[in-house]
């Protein structure tokens, strides 16, 4: 799309254009600006004050940030939902892309019926989807406790919800099911468009399958690697709904997303320390901002 | 041509039969719900697993269903209290069991989310793809910005604003931000980039309005995109918990999965009840997400095209 120089549009014409566009764009602008924009700079505003649910506060500069380098509970979030990126965020790219050079060459009917079936955890709903885990790792009448017991591989039953150091990889596990199906999709629709020529040419030549994927294939799939970096990373960021419905945060789950929820709305020693929980916000924003130009930065070099 | 060699062929099978065993294994908790939901209490407490219900009963659908009742329909009309000063509703139809209120309100909500994002989405995508205006690169700029950020994040001064507004605790506060996502005028904005210029052109010297131009030429040649950007904006709405959470406080305003959320938080044993809920709450998305699969499909490529 090349840009139209300026000088060659007058300056009525640019004036209209301004006009008419800005009478296309209100619309979305009022929703944008007022749901989007707006709470964001009054994030950032908040995180600098002492602010909470009946009280505006006063300004306190990056007090309420030097708080959270003290505190336990969210170094440990951090540190959960750390792991949670670091783990997923590879297994997801690695398994979709797997998945996908597998079917994407599949007649239509089984393309679809594959690439539909790994999307449903998706559609299904995080509820949905979490009620009925929840039900298979429980404690008394799960199944994975009496398909392990009846196979011999455990004595006992598990708690795996309730035991530290286990639950955090079932919750993985879940956000994994739950993850993979976008990946998917988009990977199927990457590898469909690698130039074939290429592909031929190469086979001609002698190239073994390895060789055409790594050197033909992979770098013509990298942008869209990178974007399934990016939005994994902000999805694995953001895993909230698994850790709300399955521990509240027990059982060493918490996760920098639920305790901003807990600060906000669950009774602490400060019922709603809404500085405080922006704070935390401001930074899981700056985390995933430098996440995603990070991701951007390396996959350019390459 | 190339000769598939023994070794090839013998990676193909295996890689189905993985493939095979995989997809049963991403389908099992689906399994799970229809058939819990359909257990008889003796199979859902039995310590050996029961693949299979003994026996299908609706004994659990019984159970949902009565457990709370509300009027049909209830609608808050949005900003009525910042004038009037108290809130008014709408009220509409029999009393019903509370799960099918919560089915109501969720398609409520999802349906009016759609026809938002649709419609301030397609003007703003076609102003952002083909009119030249001070600003827009600025703007471009923002909106990319903003779609990198967790929407969580910004949670808890949209709850203030949306008090300050009157609309917590009303099916609007949940619309309204989801509106405002801008990943919609991301998506309508490459889609209008395939609109050829003349055409607009030709539109114009042929004396068509702005508004004419819109309707007539831009909306039809932009319809995949809406089509697209339709189902993704409502299987999105219908499943966006964390939301529905934070703004809805009152039973007769939850959501399907809030409610079932809820109910899971009262009565987290009670597994045959949940299972039903949790059926109840599934089945309408996913049959809309497979009649509709194709511009799902299409929606979620076209986002990522220079994304």
């Amino acid at each position: 799309m090349a840009k139209q120089p300026r000088s060659t549009m007058s300056r009525a014409l640019v004036r209209r254009e301004t006009i008419s566009g800005y009478m296309f764009l209100l619309p979305s602008l009022i929703f944008f600006l007022g749901f989007v924009i707006i709470p964001m700079f009054i994030c950032i505003y908040t995180s600098l004050t002492s602010a909470n649910m009946n009280d505006p506060g006063s300004f306190v500069g990056f007090q309420n940030f030097m708080d959270l380098f003290h505190d336990k509970t969210f170094m440990m979030s951090l540190k959960n939902t750390f792991l949670i990126v670091i783990v997923s965020v590879p297994t997801v790219c690695a398994f979709s892309l797997w998945v996908s050079s597998a079917i994407y060459k599949m007649k239509g009917p089984a393309l679809s019926a594959f690439r539909c079936i790994f999307y449903l955890p998706v559609v299904t709903g995080s509820v949905a989807v979490t009620v009925v885990w929840k039900w298979m790792f429980d404690n008394y009448t799960g199944l994975f406790n009496a398909v392990l017991k009846g196979s011999g591989v455990i004595k006992d039953n598990i708690n795996f919800l309730g035991t530290p150091g286990i639950a955090i990889w079932c919750i993985i596990l879940i956000l994994f099911t739950t993850s993979v199906g976008q990946p998917i999709v988009l990977y199927v629709s990457a590898l469909g468009n690698v130039d074939q020529s290429l592909v031929e040419a190469a086979e001609v030549d002698g190239a073994t399958n390895m060789q055409v994927f790594w050197k033909i294939k992979w770098p013509q799939i990298m942008p869209t690697t990178l974007y399934i970096l990016v939005i994994t990373t902000i999805n694995s960021f953001q895993c909230f709904a698994l850790i709300q419905l399955l521990t509240q945060g027990g059982s060493d789950t918490n996760t920098v997303m639920y305790y901003i929820y807990y600060t906000a709305f669950k009774l602490t020693e400060q019922a709603g320390h809404f500085g405080y929980a922006n704070a935390m916000g401001v930074i899981l924003a700056i985390f995933i901002g430098l996440l995603s130009a990070l991701q951007f930065r390396l996959a350019k070099e390459k | 041509m190339k000769i598939t060699s023994g070794r090839t062929k013998a990676y193909r099978i295996l890689s189905v039969v993985v493939l095979i065993v995989l997809a049963i294994l991403f389908l099992f908790p689906l399994y799970w719900i229809i058939t819990g939901a359909f257990k008889p209490a003796v199979d859902i407490y039995a310590t050996e697993p029961v693949w299979f219900p003994s026996e299908w009963t609706k004994a659990n659908f019984d159970k949902l269903f009565g457990m709370r009742s509300a009027p049909l329909w209830e609608l808050a009309v949005p900003f009525s209290r910042a004038i009037t000063g108290e809130t008014v509703y709408f009220s509409v139809g029999p009393t019903v069991p509370g799960a099918i209120r919560w089915l109501v309100n969720t398609v409520f909500m999802s349906v009016m989310a759609m026809i938002l994002t649709c419609l301030t989405a397609a003007m703003a995508g076609y102003a952002l793809a083909k009119k030249r205006f001070v600003g827009r690169t600025l703007l471009f700029s923002l909106i990319v910005c903003a779609m990198a950020l967790p929407k969580q994040v910004i949670l808890i001064p949209l709850i203030r604003e949306m008090s300050a507004l009157h609309l917590v605790n009303t099916l609007w506060a949940v619309i309204f931000p989801t509106v405002g996502w801008p990943f919609g005028v991301f998506l309508m904005k490459q889609f209008a980039e395939g609109i050829p210029g003349e055409i607009l052109e030709a539109a114009r010297v042929d004396g068509a309005g702005e508004i004419r131009t819109f309707t007539t030429i831009v909306l039809p040649m932009v319809k995949p995109g809406v089509g697209a950007l339709a189902i993704f904006t409502f299987i999105n709405s219908w499943n966006d918990y964390f939301m529905q959470l934070v703004m809805l406080s009152s039973n007769a305003n939850y959501t399907i999965s809030l409610g079932i959320a809820t109910m899971q938080a009262e009565t987290s044993v009670d597994m045959g009840l949940l299972m039903a809920g949790a059926a109840l709450a599934a089945a309408p998305i996913i049959i809309v997400f497979l009649i509709f699969q194709k511009y799902f499909t299409q929606g979620i490529t076209m986002g990522a095209v220079k994304g």
